[in-house]
């Protein structure tokens, strides 16, 4: 059986993929963000997933307005990033999992969770950044991929309780599926910010560290706030928390927190990182 | 007949919600073209031509016109989509983030940081 070992949660802004373009991983503004980075990369040689099931929210690449789904799934045999209008270099294709990805879809799909299931699927800055920040070495990505998007852009968004509801059937749905695979979740979103409004640059650290404790200790913790109310506390993008919510979802039991970080700013964002083993 | 569900107000914050995403439609599906390279180019070359494909209305093509950012949110523009355009014109969302809050970007930098205290 499909074995889940843990997930890694981090934020992502599309600078990311500049600086890494630029090699700024030194640079006084970017070193605290990219300095978090190393104990994952331990952790990932002492665990060494085959597949990451990547939760992230896309920015207007691969959904527009016309039909938005509010959970979307790759089914396709390999994801190409591409061109999302900043002109940052395109990252190379990433390998799918197409036969889990199916697996993961009738299972959802019988536990009530109406999916969009996507045969051709482009990745963007949210799926792409945080495998390269993960395998930073490698030209290609290592692992086998498997996109899960949830809906961060029209509202109504899902809330943050069906968030967390559909994070666990995805993670009973990897652990019934019959193959020895080492899968790690990574969740890609937030932490507290705001690009749009009077209330841009809005950030709030003490419930960014709030939110990522409760994880650990509470995991439903933010099941009890709106969307709204997220918005509220976390900024208009913060409410890409979701992200992480769904990933502690989908590992089985208690966990141990393996590794934190917490950086303001990069970007226009509060940057979490989080690694999560599933102590059992 | 309709059901009015009360809206939630949070002081210099919108939510993108139905009205919104039927009110932004031409303007954020012509940001969304902004993906490629070439219409980047085609946009930059005439806009209100490229204005025109999309069937903008006034308010939202002063708004793009007039790069107003509180204007282009107001006429239904969403940030995932208005990022784009941001990125013909050169501006990060600092810059961004300056020009709605009426600060400068040195001001507003330091704001950004401020916020890790
Ligand atoms: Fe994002």
């Amino acid at each position: 059986m499909a074995k889940i070992l843990g997930g890694i949660t981090t934020s992502h802004v599309p600078a990311i993929g500049r600086a890494i373009a630029g090699n700024l991983q030194n640079d006084p503004y970017w070193k605290p963000f990219f300095d978090g980075f190393p104990p994952v990369h331990d952790w990932l040689q002492k665990v060494r997933p085959d597949v990451a099931v990547v939760i992230y929210n896309d920015h207007g690449l691969n959904f527009f307005l016309d039909k938005m789904p509010t959970f979307a799934v790759g089914a396709a045999a390999s994801y190409q990033n591409a061109d999302e209008g900043w002109g940052i270099p395109t990252l190379p294709p990433y390998t799918g999992a197409p036969e889990l990805s199916w697996h993961i879809i009738n299972e959802l799909v019988e536990r009530e969770f109406d999916l969009t299931t996507c045969q051709e699927m482009l990745v963007d800055h949210a799926f792409s950044l945080p495998l390269k920040l993960l395998w930073p070495d490698d030209e290609y990505c290592p692992v086998h991929t498997v996109p899960v998007c949830i809906n961060t852009v029209q509202y109504p968004l899902p809330s943050a309780r069906r968030c967390y509801k559909m994070g666990k059937a995805l993670g009973e749905a990897i652990a019934s599926w019959d193959d020895d695979l080492r899968v790690v979740i990574i969740g890609s979103g937030g932490l507290s910010h705001q690009l749009d409004g009077e209330r841009a640059g809005f950030m709030n650290k003490n419930f960014d560290l709030a939110f990522m404790e409760s994880l650990i200790a509470d995991p439903k913790w933010v099941t009890q706030y709106s969307n709204e109310d997220i918005v509220e506390k976390a900024g208009t993008q913060g409410v890409e928390l979701l992200m992480w919510l769904a990933t502690r979802a989908a590992l089985p039991g208690p966990v141990r927190k393996v590794h934190a970080n917490y950086h303001i700013p990069i970007s226009n964002t509060a940057a979490g990182l989080m690694v999560m083993e599933v102590a059992g | 007949m309709s059901m009015v569900r009360q809206k939630r107000t949070i002081p210099g914050t919108s939510i993108f919600d139905g009205a919104l995403a039927r009110k932004g439609y031409a303007l954020n599906k012509m940001c969304f073209s902004f993906n490629s390279a070439d219409n980047r180019d085609a946009f930059s070359r005439d806009e209100d031509a490229y204005c025109d494909a999309y069937g903008l209305s006034d308010a939202q093509r002063a708004a793009i016109r007039g790069r107003d950012v509180l204007g282009l949110l107001a006429a239904g523009g969403n940030v995932y989509y208005l990022a784009k355009f941001a990125g013909i014109l050169g501006l990060d969302v600092q810059d961004l983030g300056a020009a709605q809050t009426g600060m400068s970007k040195e001001a507003f930098k330091a704001m950004l940081m401020a916020a890790g205290d």
